[in-house]
C-alpha cells in the first residue's frame, strides 16, 4: 500500500528532503510525524501524486508514482485516494449535499446516491445536507469533509492534522470516527500529525517519523 | 448536478457581479440586434417601394425630395406639373409606362393619392374586399390605413387639405370607400388610393367655393409627379437629361437618390453600430475580469476538485462553461430586448404613418452577432482557464498560518 525507497525531494530554494525507507501493507494505519520543516506536507503531496518524486521509489495504493503520468495520477487519485486536508476546503458556494457530489463530478463518474445516503447517515450529517459550509460547526464540517473523502471508497485515506485546535473530547471523537470509517471501508490510513494524542489513541499504528534536514530548515 | 450545473452554481455564487456582467452583455447585444433588425427592415421596405420605378418626374426642386415624396410618401412634394407633361412623357419612345400621382390631401395622417390602377399593379397589390375605384370620389384603402381608421367599404369620409392631420376638411366633397387592399408590405399599406380625377374634383369644388368657375379645362389640370418605367436600360442615360431640359420638370433616379440617402444615413448607422460593438466588447471585457476574479476566489474549490481527481482540462471546461452560460443568457436576453425595442419603434412609427418595422423580423446579421458573442466568451475564458490549468494543488496542504 505504501512503499518508499530512497525518496528525496528538493524545492527550488531550501535543502533536499530525504525520506526514510518504509513499507506498509494494505489496510495498515500509519501515523506520519516529525518536527515542522521535516517535510510532512511534502510527503503528503508526493503520496497524493501532486508532486513528482525526484529520485527514489514511491508506490502508493497500487500506483508507482515515480513513473505515472499526470493524467494517470489524476485518475488514480480520484479512484483510490481520499484526502481530508487540515483546512477541509469545503466549497462555500455549494451546499453540503453538493459538496459531496464533487468527488463524482470531478472525475465524471455517475453519482453513487446510495453510498452518499449511507455516509450521511453513518456520519450523522443527514440533517445538514442543505446547509452551506459556513452554517456548520467545526466538528460538522470535519465530518462532511470525511464523507467527501470516503465517497468513492478509497484504498487509502489521507488525513492531515485532524486534531489540531481540538480539545481532548473533540479530538478523541474525531479519531474514533476516522477509526470507524477506515475499518468500515477497509481503507488504509495515513494520518499526518504532531499531536501525541493520536499515537496514544492508536498505539498499534505504524509510525513514520521524519527528521529535519541537515541544513537550516525552511518553515 | 452536472458540470454545466456546477458552472451555473459557481456563476450565481456572486449574484450581483453575475447580474452586472449579464446586463452589460445584454445591452450590447440588444443594441446591435436592434440596429440590425431595424436597418434590414427599413432597407428592405425601401427597396420594395423602389422596385419597378426607374425614374420619378416632378416639379423642379430637390431630387431626393421628389423620391421621398413620390415613392416613399414621407416628404412633401416639390410642386405640381401640368397634365400635358404626362402626355409628353408618354409620347417619348424610351418610356414604357407613366403612372401619374396627385398628392396634397390626407385622411387623419394617411395620404390620399390620386393615381391610376397601374399604381396598384406596380406593387402587385390585390383587393381583399370590395372593388377598385371607377368614378371620382371613390377610394380604396391600404391595409394599415383601413385597419387603423376602422373603415369598411361603404363608409364615407372627407379628406383634409394638406399632408398633416390639421388641414381644413373638404367636407363638401366626401369620398366613399369601395375597396380594401390586402397587406403588401409596401408603401400602399398606409395610403388612401383614388383616381387622379377625384383629386381634381375635390379641389375644383374647393376653389368653386372661393371663385365662380366650375370645371377646369384639361390644360389647366395638374398632377404632382409621375413614376416612369423605361422601355430599355439605355433610357437611363438620356431620358433624365431630356426631362431636366423640359421647362419646369425635374427627373430623379430612385436608384441614385436612395443610394445617396443610404450613404448619408449610413455614416450615422455605422457610428451607432460601432457603439453597439463597443458595448459588446465592454461586456466581454467585464466578463473576462469577472472570470479572472472568480477563478482567483475559487482557487481552493478548483484545487480541491483536482485533489478529488479532476483532470485540469475538466476544470478549464468548467471555467469555459461559466463563460458560456453568461454568453447564452446575455445573447438570449439581448435578442429579446433588441426585438422588443424594434417592436416598440414599429408602434411609434406606425403612429406617425411612417415605415413599417416589426419586432418579429430576423436577419442573418444576428447570427453573426451571436457568433461574435460566443467568440468573445471563449476569449474571455481563455486566460482564466489557463490559470486553472496551472493551478498549484499543494496549496491545499499548507497549514493555516
Amino acid at each position: 500500500m505504501l512503499h518508499l525507497r530512497g525518496l528525496t525531494h528538493r524545492y527550488r530554494t531550501g535543502p533536499a528532503l530525504e525520506f526514510p525507507d518504509f513499507d506498509a501493507v494494505a489496510g495498515e494505519r500509519i501515523v506520519l510525524g516529525g518536527p515542522s520543516g521535516s517535510g510532512k506536507s511534502t510527503l503528503i503531496a508526493l503520496c497524493a501524486g501532486l508532486l513528482s518524486p525526484q529520485s527514489g521509489e514511491l508506490c502508493v495504493a497500487g500506483l508507482n508514482l515515480a513513473r505515472a503520468s499526470v493524467s494517470e495520477r489524476d485518475a488514480w487519485r480520484g479512484a483510490r485516494l481520499g484526502v481530508v486536508p487540515q483546512r477541509l476546503h469545503l466549497s462555500a458556494s455549494l451546499t453540503v449535499a453538493e459538496n459531496l457530489v464533487l468527488p463524482f463530478l470531478s472525475v465524471g463518474a455517475p453519482v453513487d446516491r446510495p453510498r452518499l445516503r449511507m455516509l450521511l447517515d453513518a456520519l450523522d450529517i443527514g440533517a445538514l445536507a442543505e446547509r452551506r459550509p459556513h452554517e456548520l460547526s467545526v466538528g460538522q464540517a470535519q465530518r462532511v469533509a470525511l464523507a467527501r473523502a470516503l465517497a468513492r471508497r478509497p484504498t487509502l485515506l489521507l488525513v492531515d492534522e485532524p486534531t489540531a485546535n481540538l480539545d481532548d473530547e473533540a479530538a478523541s471523537a474525531v479519531l474514533a470516527l476516522i477509526d470507524r470509517c477506515a475499518r468500515d471501508g477497509e481503507s488504509g490510513l495515513l494520518i499526518a500529525t504532531h499531536d501525541t494524542r493520536v499515537t496514544r489513541t492508536w498505539p498499534e499504528a505504524r509510525a513514520l517519523r521524519l527528521k529535519r534536514p541537515m541544513a537550516e530548515p525552511v518553515a | 448536478m452536472t458540470l454545466p450545473g456546477l458552472a451555473w452554481r459557481f456563476l450565481w455564487a456572486r449574484p450581483l457581479v453575475a447580474a452586472l456582467n449579464l446586463a452589460l452583455l445584454t445591452l450590447g447585444v440588444a443594441a446591435m440586434v436592434f440596429l440590425l433588425v431595424v436597418g434590414a427592415q427599413i432597407e428592405r421596405s425601401l427597396q420594395r417601394d423602389l422596385a419597378g420605378i426607374d425614374l420619378v418626374v416632378g416639379a423642379k426642386g430637390s431630387p431626393l425630395q421628389l423620391i421621398l415624396a413620390g415613392v416613399f410618401h414621407l416628404d412633401v412634394p416639390t410642386g405640381n406639373v401640368p397634365l400635358a407633361a404626362v402626355q409628353t412623357l408618354r409620347g417619348n419612345p424610351m418610356v414604357a409606362q407613366v403612372i401619374p400621382l396627385s398628392l396634397g390631401d390626407s385622411l387623419r395622417g394617411f395620404r390620399i393619392v390620386g393615381s391610376s390602377p397601374d399604381y396598384l399593379a406596380l406593387y402587385g397589390a390585390a383587393l381583399t374586399r370590395g372593388r377598385l375605384w371607377m368614378a371620382p370620389l371613390e377610394a380604396v384603402l391600404g391595409h394599415q390605413a383601413a385597419d387603423e381608421l376602422a373603415m369598411e367599404p361603404g363608409h364615407r369620409f372627407a379628406g383634409s387639405h394638406g399632408l398633416g392631420s390639421e388641414g381644413a376638411a373638404h367636407a363638401s366633397s366626401p369620398y366613399t370607400v369601395v375597396g380594401i387592399l390586402a397587406p403588401c408590405a409596401c408603401v400602399l399599406d398606409r395610403l388612401v388610393l383614388t383616381g387622379v380625377e377625384s383629386v381634381w374634383a375635390v379641389h375644383e369644388a374647393h376653389e368653386a367655393g372661393h371663385e365662380q368657375g366650375t370645371e377646369q379645362a384639361d390644360d389647366e389640370r395638374e398632377v404632382t409627379l409621375m413614376l416612369v418605367k423605361y422601355r430599355s436600360p439605355l433610357a437611363a442615360v438620356t431620358l433624365p437629361r431630356w426631362v431636366n431640359a423640359q421647362d419646369g420638370l425635374q427627373a430623379a433616379s430612385p436608384a441614385l437618390e436612395s443610394a445617396r440617402l443610404f450613404r448619408m444615413i449610413g455614416v450615422g448607422a455605422d457610428v451607432l453600430r460601432g457603439f453597439a460593438a463597443l458595448l459588446m466588447a465592454v461586456g466581454a471585457l467585464s466578463v473576462w475580469v469577472a472570470l479572472l476574479h472568480a477563478v482567483r476566489d475559487r482557487e481552493n474549490d478548483l484545487a480541491m476538485m483536482r485533489m478529488l481527481g479532476a483532470p485540469s482540462r475538466r476544470l478549464a471546461a468548467l471555467v469555459g462553461l461559466e463563460s458560456l452560460w453568461i454568453a447564452v443568457l446575455g445573447s438570449s436576453a439581448g435578442l429579446a430586448l433588441g426585438h422588443g425595442m424594434a417592436e416598440l419603434l414599429g408602434t411609434m412609427l406606425a403612429r406617425d404613418r411612417s415605415l413599417a418595422v416589426h419586432g418579429l423580423f430576423w436577419t442573418v446579421g444576428e447570427l453573426w452577432c451571436l457568433l461574435a458573442v460566443l467568440v468573445l466568451a471563449a476569449l474571455a475564458a481563455a486566460l482564466p482557464a489557463w490559470r486553472v490549468i496551472r493551478l498549484d494543488v499543494t496549496r491545499l496542504l499548507q497549514s493555516p498560518s
